[in-house]
This record gives structure tokens, C-alpha cells and sequence, in this order.
């Protein structure tokens, strides 16, 4: 072996040793202790924590003497404000589900992991506990220490305290769930006098210690080992999209401030290598290896960074919110000349138009015609062909309704078995049996198209119409 | 002789292959905790549920006196106290009051539906469809009578078909004319000389002066278009005035027997049969 290979070799060692230190990942080992450094972008991860005050809150709007929001699963009826959903109608729900998809991947494209750092009830339940933590326990190096602690009384009373608010968190949680399937305020009254349902028991209990372990013990795991979101925003991220981004032209070389060295002439970049941006990073990775499957994108470094940069003077946005693009320093592309935002565009106003009009058209009364297989049809006494059929008439209002039935169709029919009105009642099925009756002669084919009419005798809005068929002998 | 090759690690001593060795580490800890657990589960549900096969006869019987066909008849319980409230009321009330209450009489078509199945399909077909030889319960024609009382009658006593072979008594010219007008009066065109022949005869004894049956008897309607016999018209009609039905004293005669259901079914299934015959194919 030469020389020279030897230095090679030498070389390719070194390598491998920094790829090395890049590929930490965090496997739970050790508990992340974020820092907690305020500024623009801790703001509006606070908004994004604040829209979850719906699934708090929401349960307790009223609307029309019940509960607004209700997913009513015993009686198959979903109420939103005004409007009531039945089981029939929820094809419009896979295409709520294909816009919120859409909408997922097309904020992934725009702007990365925004659901994950703002939104996703995982870093924001996480939040939300180590934000007591820190209230409890004090910063970062205090918690470590009172880790290392011996337990005594102090320590006792605030781990206590703190497992406590978690388990009321967890258990609010809980609750809270449960309270948009079911009437909250009736909710509560079954849980204070221990009267509520099985199910309601296991659901509450599953949530808390779904919470409980989750945003406290779990935390930034969940987001390595368990999110499938996690790992497919890979595919959804192109060079395009904003995300945290260290800038390591600016940056780079790092050194740290030497005492007495002036602005002007320090031969180092602009990170000064203090790791702020590590201390406050809630899944502990960092950010100046480059965009990494723990970004969770929630820029809280970006706080930590532009105070430090405040600091020293120097200009903020050392770390910003910058495409790849931007970083190999070309031009960013405009939004409108981005294929996957019109692909995405073009999908999700399909779903919501497809959406607008299921609601704008949903029926309040809908007719179903089952033709009577067993038999087909029937030969009377007086010549004539004999169809039955099986009416199933759906009343989605919630009050009864006097339905009169007719149909047309075929000369000389006579329709048996509908003399009378029908109560079609509130919020369920009504199904009624009649007869058609066609003289032989006036039969063209051995099955003719006949339509059913119902319509509401008091008020005609309400009213549907189904095709059948009528079945004869063969020609 | 490995421990020189592997210093420190306790192995069985077995090594294939240079370096391929067995270690005598412990299971990991939550296998043997699974391990154990699994043992006791094994143990508590040896004592509370029936297990070890203690004589010929069979196990023990466990601390929870636990069989399966006590879970079974629990579960036949369950059912029958859903349905108890309905069946209570079929008992009490008549046929005729079944069918004025809606609801009752749904419950009562939906559970009729497999004692058809059961009891009557093999002949009327499911749905009432009829087959050959067996009437179509379907349609609007009621040789016994259409009214809910006929019906469930029928069915408790069973129904016997008569008519007279006059393949001896008639001769065939006769029995030709005879057909065709079961042809004509099906078909609503007047055939007075057949009439006079059918009155001659004494045919109106059963099937009345016009020919359209009486339901006491059981005798056809002619004048419809609904054929007792399939597939109907001149040849149909010839057989039957021919041979006659259940007349012992010809071989060839046709059959019409429906059995009574009397010792087979209870009165309630019987009701419920007759309220699902009824609505088939809207009664009478």
C-alpha cells in the first residue's frame, strides 16, 4: 500500500466520521428539554394551539333547541347548525376528506410540515404540557437538574403537580370528544353522577391516557416512529417550498464571538455557533444540517436565532423561511406558475363544488323503489299484469310528514295499495307495499319504465320522484 | 475451547462455521413477564371453566359452572324478550286486528317470511310465485276465499280439490266444447252453446250457472283469466274435465291437496302465515 492510498483512505474515514455526527437521531433515549424563547413565530404557534379551543368549546353552541355540532352515530344523524346529515348523504364526506387531503398536501408543498409545527393536536397537546412543565420545573437546566435530583418533598410536589394538570388536560380531552357525539351538557350530568354509558367510560379513558402518554411521555416520538404524515412529506416537498432553512452562505464558517474582535474584521460567518437553535428545538434536531425528517417546521428556531442576531447587530433571518431554490440563490417561482398548486387548485375546488352542490341539493325527502323480485309479476283475475313494489320513503326533517304517492308511466296503470296518505315519519325510513296494475294489452316490452311520485299533501316543496320498472310476460 | 475464541461471552460451546455460536443470555424481560403471565392465564382458566377431563363422562365442571349451550339459550332468551312484546300481541289478538295495526303487521310479514320459507315455499314458491299445479298466492284470485279468516283456515285445515273425472261420463265431442268454452269464458266472449252444454251437464252444480266458481266449494272461477292448471287454455281444460281432480277412480286425475297445518304449527304461526299470504298479493 502506497503512500498516497494511505492519505486517502485517511480522508474518506474523516468522512464517514462527520457523516456520522449528522446522523443522530433522537430514538427516546434522552428527554428533549426545548427552551422556550418568545417572538413572532412562538405568537403564531400560540394562534395555531388556539384553534383547538373549537374542539374545547365547540360542544356547548346550541342551535334550534340542540346541541349545533352533533354526530348523533345511535341515531345516524349528524347535525351541523342547520343543517342535518343522514348516512345517505355522505358520499359528500369523501370529498370533505379529498379536500382536507388536498389542502394537506398542497400547505406540504407551499410551505412544508406548516400542520405538523402549528396545527397537529400531537406538537400542540406537547406544547401545551411542556409549557406547564417549564411554568412548573423552570427552564431547560433546572428541569435536568431536578431530574438528577433526589426525590424529596419539593420534588414530589411539583411532579405531582404537574402529572395532575396533565391528567386534567387528559381527561378534558377525553370528555371533550366524547361531548360532539353525544349532548355535552347531558354528558356531564352522566359523569358527575356516574351515569354514563360504557362506551362513554372507554372512550374518555382511552383519550386520557391517549393524551396523557402521548404529549407526555411520547412527545416528539410520536412524530419519529409512529406519523405516517411524518413520512410522506418527503414526496409532497420539492425545491420550491418555504421552509426553515439555515443560511449557510451567510453563516458559514461558524465561530464563536471572540471577545474584543470587531464586526468588521472577524473572519467567521454569521453563526456564532451558540446552539440556540438546537436548545429550543422541540424534536432536538438542527437546523444548520439542512431540512431532516425531525423538522417538524415549526420555526421556533427562527425565534431563537434573530435574538440572538438582535444581540449582536447583526441582520435577523440567518434562519428564515427560504425554498431550496432561494438557498442555491435563484429566483423564487411564482405561486401561478407552479404546476402542483394549479393540479392541487383544479382536485380541491372539484371537492368543494362537488360539496357546495350535495348541500345546496339535499333533499329533505328521498324515495327508494324496490321491485318485488319474488315474483317478478303477477297474472290477475281480470287480465291484467301485477307489479309490487316496496316504497321506501326517507323523511330527513324533523317532523312527520302526510306523503300521497302516485305513478305514470304506462296507459291504463292503476296504482293499488296507495288510497291513503302515508306518515312518513321524522328522521327515518317509511316503507310501503303498493301494486301496479297494467291490462295486458297496453304491455309493449317485458319491462317498461314507470316513475314514482311522492309529495308532501300540506306543503308541496317537499316531494322526490324514483324510476322502476314494470315487469311483464315476455313479448 | 470457544471461550478462548470468544473471551467474556458465555455461549453453549456449539460454533458453526467460524464464528456462528449459540449464547446463553436470558430471554429479554418482557418475553419471559408475557411467558409467565401467559402461565397463570393458563392455570385460573384451567380452575374456572370447564378443562380437565376428570372421568369417561367428561371435565370438570369449573367454578363458573360456565356451558355453551347455557350461553346459547341465554342467547335465546335475549332475542325472545325483544320480541316477546310483539309475539304477546300476536297471540292476544286475531288475524284481522294484526292486520290493522301497521306495525305489528311488519313484525308479523318479516318473522312469517322464514315460516313460508320453511312450510310453504316447497310448492308455492318463494314469494307466492306459485308452480305448476300449486296456485299463485300472489295474484287476486282466492279459490277458497281472499279474506284473512279463509285464508288462515286453509292453512289450519288444509284444502281438498274435487271435480269428477268425465272422461267416462262425457263424450269427447262434449268434452271438446266444453274446453273451448273455459277457453271463451276466460277470454270474456260469450259462448251460448256451451253454456247450454255446461248447464246440461251440470257442470253449474259446482262452478255455478255462470261459471265463476263458488269459493264454499273450492270450484274455479272460469270466467277469469287465471288458469287453476298450468299452463292453461283448450289442451289444459280438456285433461281436467277428462281425468278431474283427486277422483280415486282414475289414475291420470290431477292432484289438489294442501295439508293442514293444524298439528304442525302453533295457532300464532299460523296467524303470522296468513297475515304474510294475505299481503302478497293484497288480499281480499
Amino acid at each position: 500500500m502506497s503512500e498516497e492510498q494511505r492519505k486517502v483512505d485517511q480522508a474518506g474515514v474523516d468522512e464517514l466520521y462527520a457523516e456520522a455526527e449528522h446522523w443522530h437521531v433522537n430514538t427516546g433515549g434522552e428527554t428533549i428539554h426545548a427552551k422556550r424563547v418568545p417572538g413572532k413565530w412562538r405568537n403564531l404557534k400560540w394562534l395555531g394551539n388556539a384553534v383547538w379551543l373549537i374542539f374545547f368549546l365547540g360542544p356547548y353552541l346550541r342551535w334550534g333547541g340542540r346541541q349545533a355540532v352533533l354526530f348523533d352515530i345511535p341515531e345516524r344523524q349528524f347535525h351541523i347548525f342547520g343543517l342535518t346529515v343522514l348516512p345517505q348523504d355522505f358520499w359528500m364526506l369523501s370529498l370533505i376528506l379529498l379536500f382536507f387531503a388536498l389542502l394537506l398536501a398542497v400547505s406540504t408543498a407551499l410551505v412544508g410540515r406548516v400542520w405538523c409545527g402549528f396545527f397537529c393536536f400531537q406538537t400542540v397537546w406537547t406544547d401545551i404540557y411542556t409549557w406547564i412543565e417549564d411554568k412548573l420545573e423552570g427552564n431547560p437546566q433546572q428541569r435536568r437538574k431536578l431530574e438528577k435530583a433526589p426525590l424529596d418533598g419539593r420534588k414530589l410536589r411539583i411532579k405531582l403537580t404537574k402529572h395532575a394538570l396533565w391528567l386534567i388536560i387528559a381527561v378534558l380531552t377525553g370528555i371533550s370528544f366524547a361531548a360532539w357525539f353525544t349532548d355535552a351538557f347531558v354528558l356531564w350530568g352522566q359523569i358527575a353522577t356516574l351515569q354514563a354509558s360504557t362506551v362513554v367510560w372507554v372512550v374518555i379513558a382511552m383519550f386520557t391516557a391517549g393524551t396523557y402518554l402521548l404529549a407526555g411521555f411520547m412527545r416528539e416520538q410520536a412524530c419519529f416512529w409512529l406519523c405516517p404524515y411524518a413520512r410522506i412529506q418527503g414526496v409532497m416537498v420539492d425545491k420550491a417550498t418555504a421552509l426553515p432553512t439555515y443560511d449557510y452562505r451567510r453563516g458559514e464558517p461558524r465561530g464563536r464571538v471572540k471577545k474584543g474582535e470587531s464586526e468588521t474584521n472577524r473572519t467567521t460567518g454569521d453563526c456564532i455557533d451558540c446552539n440556540q437553535c438546537v436548545a429550543v428545538c422541540p424534536t432536538g434536531v438542527d437546523i444548520r444540517q439542512g431540512q431532516q425528517e425531525g423538522c417538524i417546521t415549526c420555526a421556533l428556531c427562527l425565534d431563537a436565532c434573530d435574538t440572538v442576531m438582535d444581540k449582536l447587530g447583526r441582520d435577523r433571518g440567518l434562519i428564515r423561511y427560504m425554498s431550496l431554490e432561494e438557498l442555491e440563490g435563484k429566483q423564487p417561482v411564482p405561486l401561478w406558475k407552479r404546476g402542483r398548486v394549479w393540479v392541487y387548485t383544479g382536485i380541491m375546488s372539484i371537492a368543494l363544488a362537488g360539496v357546495a352542490y350535495g348541500i345546496s341539493t339535499i333533499s329533505s325527502l328521498e324515495l327508494k323503489v324496490l321491485h318485488e323480485r319474488q315474483p317478478l309479476f303477477v297474472l290477475q283475475s281480470d287480465g291484467s299484469v301485477q307489479n309490487k313494489y316496496t316504497l321506501k320513503i326517507l323523511n330527513k326533517t324533523n317532523f312527520d310528514m302526510e306523503v300521497a304517492i302516485s305513478a305514470e308511466g304506462l296507459e291504463g296503470m292503476v296504482l293499488v295499495g296507495a288510497e291513503k296518505p302515508v306518515t312518513a315519519h321524522s328522521s327515518n325510513v317509511t316503507a310501503t307495499t303498493v301494486f301496479l296494475r297494467v291490462p295486458r294489452e297496453e304491455l309493449e316490452s317485458d319491462s317498461q319504465p314507470v316513475v314514482f311520485h311522492i309529495r308532501n299533501l300540506k306543503n308541496e316543496q317537499f316531494g322526490a320522484e324514483r324510476e322502476s320498472v314494470f315487469v311483464g310476460p315476455r313479448h | 475451547m470457544t471461550d478462548k475464541v470468544f473471551p467474556g461471552e458465555s455461549n453453549t460451546g456449539h460454533v458453526w462455521d467460524d464464528n456462528l455460536r449459540e449464547l446463553t443470555n436470558d430471554p429479554p424481560r418482557w418475553w419471559t413477564i408475557a411467558f409467565w403471565a401467559s402461565v397463570i392465564w393458563w392455570i385460573v382458566y384451567g380452575i374456572i371453566y370447564p378443562t380437565w377431563p376428570v372421568s369417561l363422562e367428561g371435565a370438570n365442571k369449573g367454578l363458573l359452572g360456565w356451558t355453551q349451550i347455557q350461553e346459547y339459550q341465554q342467547g335465546v332468551a335475549e332475542i325472545q324478550a325483544v320480541r316477546a312484546e310483539f309475539e304477546d300481541q300476536i297471540k292476544a289478538k286475531s288475524a284481522k286486528e294484526i292486520l290493522a295495526d301497521p306495525g305489528l303487521t311488519d313484525y308479523t310479514v318479516a318473522s312469517a317470511k322464514v315460516l313460508f320459507g320453511d312450510n310453504c315455499a316447497a310448492c308455492h314458491a318463494a314469494g307466492g310465485a306459485g308452480n305448476p299445479g300449486f296456485p299463485v298466492l300472489a295474484d287476486d284470485n282466492w279459490i277458497y276465499g281472499g279474506s284473512i279468516e279463509t285464508i288462515q283456515q286453509s292453512i289450519t285445515l288444509g284444502r281438498q280439490g274435487v271435480m269428477t273425472s268425465h272422461g267416462k261420463i262425457l263424450s269427447g265431442q262434449e268434452i271438446d266444447a266444453l274446453a273451448n268454452l273455459a277457453v271463451n269464458l276466460s277470454q270474456g266472449k260469450s259462448d251460448p252453446e256451451g253454456m247450454t252444454l255446461f248447464t246440461q251437464k251440470g257442470c253449474i252444480a259446482c262452478h255455478g250457472p255462470e261459471g265463476k266458481g263458488m269459493q264454499v266449494l273450492g270450484s274455479a272461477n272460469l270466467t277469469d283469466s287465471i288458469w287453476r292448471f298450468m299452463p292453461g287454455g283448450f289442451e289444459s281444460a280438456k285433461y281436467t274435465i277428462t281425468h278431474g281432480v283427486n277422483d280415486g277412480t282414475d289414475p291420470q286425475t290431477r292432484e289438489a291437496q294442501m295439508p293442514s297445518f293444524k298439528d304442525r304449527l302453533d295457532e300464532a304461526a299460523i296467524k303470522k302465515l296468513a297475515v304474510y299470504v294475505y299481503q302478497l298479493g293484497g288480499g281480499q
